[in-house]
């Protein structure tokens, strides 16, 4: 069943250190898990030291500190420095909350490679809405000193259906900072976007219009800006190759020092996650149950198992399968093949009524530690 | 999307202007997978060695004519004049490299 011992073991390029579950920021899709306040620790310096020069030998060389809010982390110069050291490329992906210039130089020094700054709309009144903190100018700002100072600067605007009616004025404001690549993420619904996804989830007619939007732009922009664009899966009728197939290229390590192959593997039942306290990076890629439970193709079931496009997409994302069937065995609803794909029609129906029925009764559930302590006690 | 790649392919080496990596750009060799790879946000091209020896000369003191010269100097060999022209058009498109 779970993990080929044939299949071959390549070794993780992509790293993600979620440095801490602490942020600022209370936004409704964030893909923390929704009962994060279970998991107060946080690995020490040392720790993450170690774990960047164990992944980094075995070959992970992209790397991105993420969050929660990586800034809010007083070590983060150290471990930057400490990944240029060993050669990782790294990304801050940052909210811009407690961004200041001196912090941007120091990590310059320390040899920060990209920052990538959110913001989560083209307007202040509905930036500082979904992120349940005003930040808008603040993050329009640290946008500009990224640039100011040499980094790379990516731009990312977490698209739903509460801005993406902005989609021409988002791209006025990432050409007006002079973004060198937007990334336009269709929110994908895992953790709070998955409970929020009544609230969120945009009709297949404004995204289309948005996609249109952003596709003559793209054009329009070619050579000077890259668009990166995440595609809302539920509008697609074949599954994301999700994480370029389970435990074959990224390795999440949460706040706390769990090993995922996925940034939400954590809801998956029975995986039995490792935590880089008790084995090596090495051991954890490698040897342990949760890195090879869905490694190569022998898990899959019907009608994934027959279906001359698994080694395309992988069966989708399990994650997916596990939120909307049940059954994280099942082939990702997504797909048009699957016998569950009306559950994304009932989802897409759902949201629409949700948005015609204009309705205050349910209103957003904001990602914070009050809203947290509530899913960690269920 | 035609039209947005003709756009692009027009872009090509001028003879006279040196050559520079982009700084938003990483060169670098990874020792894991035995070969150079260029690094940049959310992405890493592998390239395989020919196009790594040609990439480390775009230092902003050399011009195409005189990488081609090196290279065929470097390799004993000749008429590499094309390929090197073809493969840095390719760099330049990518926003790899760039010039003045």
């Amino acid at each position: 069943m779970a993990g080929s011992t044939k299949t071959n073991i390549t070794p993780p390029r992509w790293l993600l250190a979620e440095l801490t579950y602490s942020c600022p920021l209370q936004c409704p899709y964030c893909s923390n898990p929704i009962d994060y306040a279970n998991y107060q620790s946080e690995l020490s310096t040392e720790d993450w030291k170690r774990v960047l020069t164990e992944a980094r030998k075995m070959g992970a060389v992209q790397l991105g500190f993420s969050g929660g809010e990586p800034l809010t982390r007083k070590d983060l110069p150290e471990l930057v420095k400490h990944a240029r050291d060993l050669g990782y490329y790294s990304n801050l992906i940052t909210s811009g909350y407690g961004m200041t210039e001196e912090k941007i130089l120091q990590l310059k020094e320390a040899g920060l490679d990209h920052i990538q700054v959110s913001i989560q709309a083209s307007t202040q009144e509905l930036n500082d809405h979904i992120a349940g903190t005003a930040s808008f100018e603040h993050k329009k700002t640290v946008a500009r000193l990224v640039k100011k100072h040499g980094y790379p600067m990516v731009l990312c605007v977490v698209l739903h259906r509460e801005n993406i009616h902005q989609m021409p004025e988002i791209l006025a404001m990432a050409e007006e900072l002079g973004a060198d690549y937007l990334e336009l993420a269709n929110t994908q619904y895992y953790g709070w976007a998955h409970i929020n996804r009544d609230l969120l989830l945009p009709t297949q007619e404004q995204f289309e219009q948005a996609e249109q939007i952003a596709q003559a732009f793209k054009e329009k922009v070619a050579g000077k800006m890259k668009i990166y664009y995440v595609v809302p899966d539920y509008y697609e009728d074949r599954p994301k190759a999700c994480m370029n197939g389970w435990g074959t290229t990224f390795l999440t390590i949460a706040p706390d020092g769990v090993a995922l192959p996925c940034h939400s593997a954590r809801e998956l039942p029975g995986l039995d996650c490792p935590n880089v306290n008790d084995y090596s990076i090495s051991e954890i890629w490698n040897g342990s149950k949760a890195f090879n439970f869905f490694r190569g193709l022998e898990w899959m079931k019907e009608p994934c198992r027959s279906c001359d496009e698994k080694e395309k997409d992988f069966g989708g994302c399990r994650c997916q399968a596990y939120l909307l069937t049940g059954d994280m065995y099942n082939t990702d609803p997504v797909c048009s093949k699957s016998p569950d794909r009306h559950r994304i029609q009932q989802a897409i129906t759902s949201a629409k009524t949700c948005a015609s029925s204009n309705s205050q009764e349910k209103p957003l559930i904001f990602r914070n530690s009050k809203n947290s302590r509530i899913f960690a006690k269920n | 999307m035609k039209h947005s790649q003709n756009q692009i392919l027009n872009m090509t080496i001028t003879p006279d202007q040196p050559i520079k990596f982009s700084p938003l750009h990483r060169l670098q060799w990874e020792e894991a997978q035995q070969k150079y790879v260029i690094l940049y946000p959310e992405g890493m091209v592998e390239l395989n060695q020919s196009s790594a020896e040609i990439l480390k000369l775009c230092d902003s003191t050399r011009t195409l004519a005189q990488i081609v010269s090196e290279l065929e100097q470097k390799f004993d060999t000749t008429g590499l004049t094309n390929d090197i022209t073809a493969f840095l058009g390719v760099a330049l498109q990518n926003g790899w490299i760039n010039q003045n």
